[in-house]
């Protein structure tokens, strides 16, 4: 618990002090999307990681939340904070009532059943031309004020972006290391085992696919709000399967690992700008490396493979 | 305790139970034994609710379970342990044992997330707890390990310290002994009377003779689906037709 508490300080501290260490506001705008993606990896994680079901489709859940919040906002005129509670909490329960048949599929019907779940939102955000925009996009979308402070620039989204994202990492570690994170991994090992112990599996996987959801669309608002202007394209299957490697990558079932994950995920096409249109085969290949050599993702795995490139060093120590 | 009235189970053409019916009493250590293939294992997926039977009722403490999910039942104190251990093998042997108290702790998705105080008390409760049902199956010092890395026989222990930790009524053992050797079998024997004693109805599926013998009050004898015959460990060993059975006589 101690321990906990000192990483989840260590990168407080960081996140405070890093905007100042950084000139430019190209370098802050790609932290804040490390924020927003740190926080749609870590909602992937509790699902994939912690209950082991996978989801294909939470691009959309993203893009419902942006888009929800850009509609509420900019063509109804109501307050973004407001909309963004109500984005949230509107994902959540269509995910609730989406959830009940969905999850009773496992592994790969599972997969295929979020993908085309995925691919329906993608659908509506590009064909709904009136409400969304279409495929040109929504632009025009208000910042987010409180008082008399209005998030208009950078460093201020920063702030805003990060504070959420911190509250999402601390929550979610706390939620693993309860009785529900217990049950979830349960699930994950062994689900009739689970339920004879009294686990109501079904309806647990539900409720955290609904949580799930609604942490994404609270990102998706944030994105949305941040940025001023969304388009569909943000939102496809592609996205879904930057998110997937992002979790792998930082390993299963470790918050902390869904924010390396999600840092290096955002920063790698920055610095990969020649491969642009490549970038998913690299993803692609990220995947089967990882898969191969490193299941258990970054943090977890790199320990354990320094251990082995060095057995003479651990001899000595022992 | 615990009434099972003419199961019934169907596997297409195949009949894994015939109008069996059986009573469990409160506080007895039953052997449910037969020649394999017998149905006793499907006997037990029945009574856990991981299958559904064809027909019959099962009733505890005289109120109709039938049916039930394994979820629920183990709410109204059934848990079971099962022929090919299945351990949370992710998880610490502490964490395994602790979603056994899962039936007696309540703190929702909100409270954990927001480590409410009484989710805090409640934890601490249930690390107690876990640590009580380890110590009580010998094997407090594994607490910090990963469940799929213990040996087979400790394994067993910790599946029946985590069904322990819901503090059952009855708990049903699939071949507790399968895979022991002969001294993990006789503590396994030891455990199974300190179960008794501490108050939980015990029932187990055991193909070892000799430990069935020795622990049980009372036994039931399966053969191809059909209930044999029913009595003491004396009266069983003495019962002719048991003994057809199991040698293969006319």
């Amino acid at each position: 618990m101690k321990r906990e508490l000192l990483k989840f300080l260590i990168l407080a501290i960081l996140v405070a002090i890093l905007p100042t260490l950084l000139s430019g506001s190209y370098l802050v705008n790609v932290l804040i999307f490390v924020g927003i993606h740190t926080m749609l990896a870590v909602a992937l994680n509790l699902l994939l990681g912690f209950a082991g079901q996978i989801s294909l489709g939470h691009a959309g859940f993203f893009g419902l939340g942006a888009y929800a919040s850009a509609i509420l906002t900019t063509t109804y005129g109501i307050n973004p904070w407001i909309a963004m509670v109500a984005a949230a909490v509107a994902v959540s329960l269509l995910a609730f009532a989406i959830g009940f048949p969905i999850l009773k599929l496992k592994g790969h019907y599972l997969a295929m059943a979020t993908l085309g779940l995925g691919i329906i939102f993608f659908i509506v955000f590009n064909e709904a031309v009136e409400l969304t925009g279409g495929p040109s996009g929504f632009s025009g979308i208000p910042n987010l004020k409180i008082g008399s402070i209005t998030f208009d620039n950078d460093l201020k989204n920063y702030g805003l972006i990060w504070l959420f994202t911190l509250v999402t990492v601390l929550l979610s570690v706390n939620l693993a290391n309860s009785r529900i994170g217990r049950a979830l991994r349960a699930i994950h090992d062994s689900e009739v085992a689970a339920r004879v112990m009294g686990v109501n599996a079904r309806l647990l996987k539900v409720q955290i696919f609904a949580l799930s959801a609604g942490i994404s669309a609270i990102a998706g608002s944030l994105y949305a709000h941040t940025m001023g202007f969304i388009s569909p394209t943000s939102f496809g299957f592609n996205f879904s399967i930057e998110l997937i490697t992002m979790v792998i990558i930082g390993g299963l079932g470790s918050i902390y690992g869904s924010l390396i994950g999600a840092f290096i995920l955002t920063i790698l096409p920055e610095a990969l700008r020649t491969f642009q249109d490549y970038d998913i085969i690299i993803y692609g290949i990220i995947l089967i490396l990882m898969t191969m050599f490193l299941p258990g993702g970054l943090v977890r795995g790199i320990p354990g493979l320094l251990a082995r490139l060095r057995p003479a060093d651990k001899q000595e120590e022992g | 305790m615990l009434e099972i009235q003419a199961i019934t189970q169907l596997f297409g053409g195949l009949t894994a139970l015939c109008d069996v019916s059986f009573t469990i009493r409160q506080g007895d250590i039953t052997g449910v034994i037969g020649p394999n293939g017998a149905g006793k294992t499907t006997l037990f997926n029945i009574i856990s609710g991981i299958y559904r039977q064809t027909s019959g009722r099962i009733l505890l403490q005289g109120k109709d379970i039938t049916g039930l999910p394994p979820e629920r039942l183990a709410r109204l104190g059934i848990v079971r342990t099962f022929q090919n251990i299945e351990l949370f093998g992710q998880m610490s042997v502490l964490d395994n044992v602790k979603v056994g108290l899962h039936t007696k702790s309540h703190s929702g998705l909100f409270s954990c997330s927001f480590k409410l105080p009484w989710h805090l008390v409640e934890e601490r409760r249930i690390a107690e707890s876990a640590r009580r049902w380890l110590d009580f199956c010998g094997i407090p010092d594994l607490a910090d390990q990963r469940a799929d890395s213990l040996p087979f026989g400790k394994g067993r222990l910790l599946e029946i310290a985590r069904a322990l930790a819901s503090e059952p009524g009855i708990i049903f053992m699939d071949e507790p002994a399968a895979g022991l050797n002969s001294r993990e079998t006789q503590d396994l024997a030891s455990l199974i009377r300190k179960i008794r004693d501490a108050g939980i109805t015990v029932v187990l599926v055991e193909h070892d003779m000799e430990l069935v013998m020795d622990v049980c009050d009372r036994i039931l004898v399966l053969s191809l689906g059909e209930k044999l015959a029913e009595g003491t460990p004396r009266e069983i060993q003495e019962n002719t037709s048991v003994i057809a059975a199991y040698l293969g006589e006319g």
